[in-house]
């Protein structure tokens, strides 16, 4: 137990309630035997379906919040469903797309409901949902010509772009406006000109991205300035050496990420912060080919910690991932797996490397913490469930499930996906954030309309 | 006063709103994430959307946007409505600002409230300079870290001015708790581009022995180390070769022989061609304690190595970290 000393700050205090709340339940989960501990890891595939299907038919009126982000609320459920390997049936996919058509507005893009002013982080949800559903029908309901004309009207004059007429702007201004026309086929150099100079003038001292220039570098900034830059080909313009340090240290004890330096740990971030991993590793040269380096057996079991909360949580977790021929459980689990002296690439033909963060301590993170076991997800222990932390966190599971795939089409091992094989998520593209089969139906679809 | 909302009178029923037709929301037969609107809620909308798209901008208009948002301070249409009415009419913006201040006081990480107050003080000027440091202090005082109050306190510095007792504001906070990584930006934000200071270079001794110092009560505190590196940005060299650099990271090595920030600091030293003496050896020889195998005698790879033992979490960014190393040091 920490013990609460009077002289703690108001961060230290915050820290160590949380971890105390996450310890318990690594306890707990490290002293139930085998058969409930693969229970306790199990993804409430059905319970998360009911809450998301029930969100899309009906919601509270605590919701009234929400009613200018109703295209976001759709985009996290279809998003999240998507992720689940489920789909809904023709007859809601229609209603998702009718409502939707209401929210776009007649001269381009789509609010936050219908009759409300276009904005771009509406028109990103809007279209990433209708590129989730994907059929014809879906897909082209978007008026692209208008769209084009709604990004280009929303940009500045020093190549930044506002999120909505005369409204903010930022960094999530410019990622929705380039990750919509990317994905769309409308990305021209217009668009593009002068955006990454906005960009690299957020990345801050510490290596990550901020919302504006001079703020502080921040997760959900850091994914959308780097997947811009990716977008627009000047990723290298970044330091993406101290990005990616700054990043690595944002993944606490606890196995999830915070948004910030010295910030509480959120499910959320599984995401905004797994997701620039996913980015680096399969997007950037260097960085993506480096990492190859720790293939085959580099991992070495002699390197394992004993010494951790990280370690200690993990103990007599082989059997879940059924693999473990040592009794070193600890060093599996730390290393993600132990290959020994297996040529991996020739395991069942699949290409694997080691992703830079510890994605088994996030999925157990994920699994056990930011679950909620009647449906949906959450930031952390005593938070409430929303629509937009199942998605994120779900995301991020995905994310951590398949970082180990050297090329996006093969399926991961048993090993690298903690708790029951079922719990395996559809892959994404990690740029956009749509589940990858829908993305490629649509970059084909756009590509030929 | 806003009235108490168990009193409010339907607007159907109130005289002055007899000549507007409420517009309802045009959701469809069977529309997906349909939200059970309160009954008032759903009436304030419909006026509203009557207002707008008549694009009527008058007092009447002006209180009605103020229901709405306390409604939903989300709607950034309804806010952007509300900014074209203000200019219409040429309202007073200083009760604008007491209006914001009272809706922010509980919504207070909402992106509308804030751009719209950051449009209301760029119209006042320098003028709401201390008004709005004052603002932002109070909401940083109920949360140290609230992202868009400081984003808005950094856009009123540059924008309006007040730069003067920034390095004390700073200052203070820090003392309140070092951990406060917002706070530490902020001291970046001024140290770099206050008019009245010296700039990075000015700065860079008297900010390194406070870095220093705040690093020696803390060294497991992130942000110090992060800052420490952030002085010497585009000079690298001076990081390198400055003496006060490397002994902080001997001395939390001797203090705390397993300090991350102290290896990793070291680690990149290392990487931009710090030369390291006999004594930093020996300090790093000295951490090979529950490992049977001898340490590299390549500095670089020793220290990945008992990273990679210190700091699980990061094993693998360290086990890549040595794959990247320049030739042996
Ligand atoms: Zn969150």
């Amino acid at each position: 137990m920490a013990s609460t000393s009077s002289n703690e700050t108001v961060t230290q205090r915050e820290q160590s309630i949380v971890l105390e709340d996450v310890k318990l339940m690594y306890t707990i989960f490290a002293d139930v035997p085998p058969k409930t501990k693969l229970l306790m890891l199990e993804l409430h595939r059905d319970n998360h379906m009911e809450y998301l299907l029930r969100g899309l038919q009906q919601l509270g009126p605590s919701f009234c919040a929400l009613d200018a982000n109703r295209p976001w609320i759709c985009y996290w459920i279809l998003h999240s469903i998507a992720l689940l390997g489920e789909s809904i049936d023709a007859r809601l996919e229609d209603r998702t797309i009718d409502f939707l058509s209401r929210c776009q507005d007649p001269d381009g893009g789509y609010g936050g409901g219908p009759g409300q002013m276009p904005h771009l982080a509406t028109t990103y949800a809007a279209v990433n949902s209708l590129i989730t559903l994907g059929d014809e029908k879906s897909l082209s309901s978007i008026d692209r010509d208008k769209i084009y004309r709604f990004l280009l009207s929303m940009k500045d004059p020093n190549g930044a772009f506002r999120m909505h007429d005369a409204g903010e702007m930022d960094v999530r201004a410019c990622y929705t406006a380039i990750s919509v026309a990317s994905v769309l086929n409308i990305l021209d150099d217009e668009l593009v000109r002068d955006v990454g100079n906005y960009i690299l003038s957020c990345q801050t001292y510490e290596g990550g991205i901020s919302g504006e220039p001079g703020s502080e570098a921040h997760g959900g900034y850091t994914f959308c300035g780097l997947a811009t830059m990716i977008l627009i080909n000047e990723v290298d313009r970044l330091d993406l050496a101290t990005l990616l340090d700054w990043v690595v240290f944002r993944q606490g004890v606890e196995g999830g990420f915070q948004g910030r330096t010295n910030k509480l740990v959120d499910g959320c971030y599984s995401f905004w912060q797994g997701g620039i991993f996913a980015l680096l590793q399969r997007f950037h040269t260097i960085i993506g080919e480096s990492m190859t380096l720790l293939d085959a057996g580099q991992a070495n079991c002699a390197d394992s910690p004993q010494t951790t909360v990280e370690s200690d949580i993990s103990d007599g977790e082989e059997s879940l991932h059924g693999t473990s021929s040592s009794g070193d459980e600890a060093c599996a689990i730390q290393q993600g797996v132990n290959f020994g002296n297996v040529d991996r690439k020739s395991i069942e033909g699949r290409a694997e490397r080691e992703p830079l963060f510890n994605s088994i301590a996030l999925q157990r993170y994920l699994l056990l913490c930011s679950q909620d076991p009647g449906g949906g997800l959450k930031d952390k222990p005593r938070k409430g469930r929303d629509h937009y932390h199942t998605c994120y966190c779900l995301s991020g599971l995905s994310v951590s499930q398949h970082c180990w795939s050297k090329d996006e089409d093969s399926s991961p091992l048993p090993r690298v996906v903690l708790g029951p094989y079922f719990n395996l998520l559809e892959p994404i593209n990690p740029i956009h954030n749509v589940v990858l089969e829908r993305y490629r139906e649509a970059q084909e679809f756009f590509a030929r309309s | 006063m806003e009235s108490d909302e168990g009193e409010r009178l339907p607007m159907s029923r109130r005289p002055e709103w007899s000549d507007v037709t409420p517009l309802p929301q045009d959701d469809g037969p069977d529309p997906v994430v349909p939200i059970d609107y309160k009954q008032d809620f759903t009436e304030t909308m419909d006026y509203f959307r009557a207002l707008y798209r008549a694009q009527e901008r008058s007092p009447r208009a002006l209180s009605l946007t103020q229901e709405a948002i306390r409604f939903n301070p989300g709607n950034y249409t309804v806010w952007h409505f509300r900014r074209q009415i203000l200019e219409s009419l040429d309202a007073d913006l200083h009760e604008e600002l007491d209006f914001v201040e009272r809706i922010a006081k509980s919504n207070s990480k909402n992106y509308q409230i804030w751009h719209h107050r950051r449009w209301v003080a760029g119209k006042l000027g320098s003028d709401a300079a201390i008004k709005e440091l004052e603002f932002t202090k109070k909401i940083l005082s109920l949360d140290a870290k609230n992202y868009h109050a400081w984003s808005h306190r950094q856009w009123v510095l540059q924008a309006l001015g007040g730069w003067e007792d920034e390095l004390d504001f700073c200052q203070k906070l820090l003392e309140e708790d070092i951990f406060n990584n917002s706070a530490w930006n902020q001291r970046y934000f001024v140290v770099t581009r206050s008019p009245f200071l010296g700039g990075l270079k000015g700065m860079r001794d008297s900010e390194v022995s406070y870095t220093v110092e705040a690093i020696m009560a803390n060294p497991e505190n992130e942000s110090p180390w992060r800052y420490l590196r952030g002085l010497y940005k585009d000079d690298i060299q001076s990081w390198v070769n400055d003496p006060k650099v490397s002994s902080v990271c001997l001395k939390v090595l001797r203090i705390k022989s397993n300090s991350v920030f102290a290896l990793s600091m070291l680690l990149d030293l290392l990487c931009h061609g710090f030369r390291p003496s006999e004594e930093f050896r020996e300090a790093i020889g000295a951490l090979r304690t529950s490992d049977s195998e001898p340490l590299d005698s390549d500095l670089g790879k020793a220290i990945c190595h008992v990273l990679q033992l210190v700091d699980s979490i990061r094993a693998n960014y360290w086990m890549w970290r040595k794959s990247k190393l320049p030739v042996a040091v």
